[in-house]
């Protein structure tokens, strides 16, 4: 009896892992083939995407960053990516810190509002963003980018602060304030060094969601001043036929946040999941 | 819950002054009112001109809407989007459940390297995703070829330019990216589960479904409503996906969805006003739906723990 138990079980879990892996497969192949065709020669598209190159061909990153012009459109995403999360950042910790910490008149109203930035979609912005950006004469340039990602941000920002200063112990701000400090030295120079993995999170995501932004950027501005996904969307003429330069511009694309994921994967999925309402 | 007021006034310690919280919270607020606050409320206002974005805006009441509800081309993207929350949420929520309940069965290790494997699609800039399924999708792509090679050369066809299967095609990689994501959440979400209740459940018994009925679903409640949330908003607004594969839409109308028709009208079209009342539906929609699904959540919370 217990053998059949016990046997059972094993092949149940061989069976799950089967299950399993395959849905791994399905999952990183398609990126592992686009890496393996970045380094081919057009002729050896036709052993399929996962054989090996012949030789590791570095001329087509050299096409895609000078050619396609990968490397204006990568200057614009840092361009772009670091103020905003930079900025966005640091907004978010301080009135994360006031709506977590602080209980005044009308908190409730001002966090509704706040979450509201959630669930709207970018459509819900755009038109009248763009109207504004053309008035200010600020499209076209990135300010059209950064400023909207940094109020969006600051939206899923403020949300993640607060649950994070909401769950510090009091005892902290109490002894630093018996040591003299005020509101303000009680944020930075208490709460904030103690909030690394909370910021860590959000950095992360703030990156790889400006990094990946795209209908923001496609409305917004033309030319150079385009980010990479946008830049990759909307590549034609030679290059954009050119499989293996494509494949070298995708794994551009995709490579620093792919890098980020490796080491900070635990933070992606926290805050994904963590039931924020944010795409 | 929640408590009064005055009650709420005096938690704060003695040495808070309540209204510092204003100056920490201004900074963000005056950007956030800027860039989404006030486009919102012009997106309503919009709505009600013939305005073309450039020219002066007429004020036309809520003609733009009665066009809106005769207007085919908006219905047909709706349903679109209705039938891409079948492939990104539905679909992905049904998968992820079953992959969940076959690892609850059992320790298994080695369960860190899936969920980071199965996430990735979820990180990737969608344009990324977007290129590598068209390739795949291609006339004389993998796809195709995998078809000669097990014998099925009358299935062969140029997936995304098909009329009757684009759609399919398109959804699929939405199914593609949205399981992980579902999946991680139900595993989280089933390792909260207490583990008396799969030994009571044993103990009575129970095979593998009514120990899935009975236990692991109703622990992962919270985790269906949430993936709901995220991958029904992720069905309405689909863009990028559909830009890339499709070039926005096509063959034909056959993968039209809203949010394409709310660029090609305020920006290609220029009929800003139009395209705003069109964004302003759409929004509704997704508040209206995530506002409920949260609200049973947290009516959820309240009750008792499973």
């Amino acid at each position: 009896m217990q053998d059949t138990a016990y046997f059972q079980r094993k092949a149940r879990n061989a069976l799950t892992y089967a299950l399993l892996i395959i849905f791994l497969i399905a999952a990183i192949m398609p990126f592992i083939g686009i890496f393996l065709t970045a380094f081919k020669t057009t002729s050896e598209l036709i052993d399929g995407p996962f054989a090996l190159p012949e030789t590791w061909r570095w001329e087509n990153f050299t096409n895609a960053w000078e050619g396609a012009q990968f490397g204006r459109y990568f200057r614009s995403s840092v361009i772009v990516v670091v103020p905003v999360v930079v900025i966005a950042t640091l907004l978010s910790t301080m009135s994360g810190y006031a709506f977590g910490m602080i209980r005044f008149w009308g908190d409730n109203v001002l966090l509704l509002l706040i979450v509201l930035g959630l669930m709207v979609p970018s459509e819900a912005v755009i038109i009248p963003l763009w109207q504004v950006m053309g008035s200010l004469g600020l499209r076209n340039t990135y300010w059209a980018l950064i400023l909207p990602q940094v109020a969006l941000s600051f939206a899923f920002g403020t949300f993640w602060m607060r649950a994070h200063f909401k769950g510090m112990p009091r005892e902290l701000v109490d002894a630093a304030v018996v040591d003299g400090c005020n509101t303000w030295q009680v944020l930075w120079r208490v709460l904030f060094p103690l909030s690394r993995p909370a910021l860590l999170s959000l950095v992360v995501l703030l990156f790889m969601w400006t990094w990946n932004e795209f209908f923001l950027v496609l409305v917004m501005v033309t030319g150079d001043l385009r980010t990479l996904p946008v830049g990759l969307a909307l590549l034609r003429g030679r290059y954009a036929a050119d499989v293996p330069v494509m494949a070298a511009a995708a794994t551009i694309v995709s490579l620093p946040v792919i890098v980020l994921y490796v080491f900070f994967q635990r933070h992606f999925i926290r805050g994904m999941v963590s039931g924020a309402i944010k795409e | 819950m929640k408590k009064s007021f005055w009650k709420r006034r005096f938690d704060n310690p003695p040495y808070i002054r309540p209204h510092h919280a204003y100056l920490f919270i201004l900074p963000g607020l005056i950007i956030y009112a800027m860039f989404v606050l006030w486009p919102i409320i012009n997106t309503a206002r919009y709505s009600l001109y013939d305005w073309t974005g450039f020219s002066d805006p007429t004020f036309i009441g809520f003609d733009n809407y009665r066009e809106l509800w005769h207007d085919e081309d908006f219905w047909l993207a709706l349903q679109h989007n209705a039938f891409f929350v079948l492939f990104f949420s539905i679909l992905p929520i049904m998968l992820g459940l079953f992959l969940t309940s076959l690892m609850t069965r059992g320790r298994l290790r080695g369960m860190a390297i899936f969920r980071s494997g199965l996430f990735i699609p979820q990180v990737m800039s969608s344009v990324v995703v977007g290129i590598i399924w068209r390739w795949l999708f291609a006339y004389d792509g993998p796809i195709n070829e995998f078809l000669i090679m097990v014998g099925l050369e009358s299935w062969v066809r140029p997936w995304l330019g098909d009329f009757t299967y684009a759609r399919y095609a398109v959804g699929t990689v939405g199914l593609w990216v949205q399981y992980g994501l579902c999946m991680v959440l139900f595993i989280a979400g089933a390792q909260a589960i207490n583990e008396d209740l799969y030994d009571a459940a044993r103990v009575a018994g129970a095979n593998a479904w009514q120990e899935f009925r009975h236990v692991t679903l109703p622990g992962l409640n919270q985790q269906i409503l949430v993936a709901f949330v995220l991958t029904f908003i992720a069905a309405l607004r689909v863009f990028d996906l559909v830009f890339v594969l499709t070039r926005s839409g096509g063959p034909g109308k056959e993968t039209i969805v809203t949010s394409i028709l709310i660029y090609q009208q305020a920006f290609q079209r220029n009929r800003a006003g139009y395209g705003s009342a069109m964004a302003l539906v759409l929004s509704v929609i997704i508040i209206t739906v995530s506002a409920v699904v949260m609200r049973l959540q947290a009516r959820q919370e309240e009750g008792p723990a499973i």
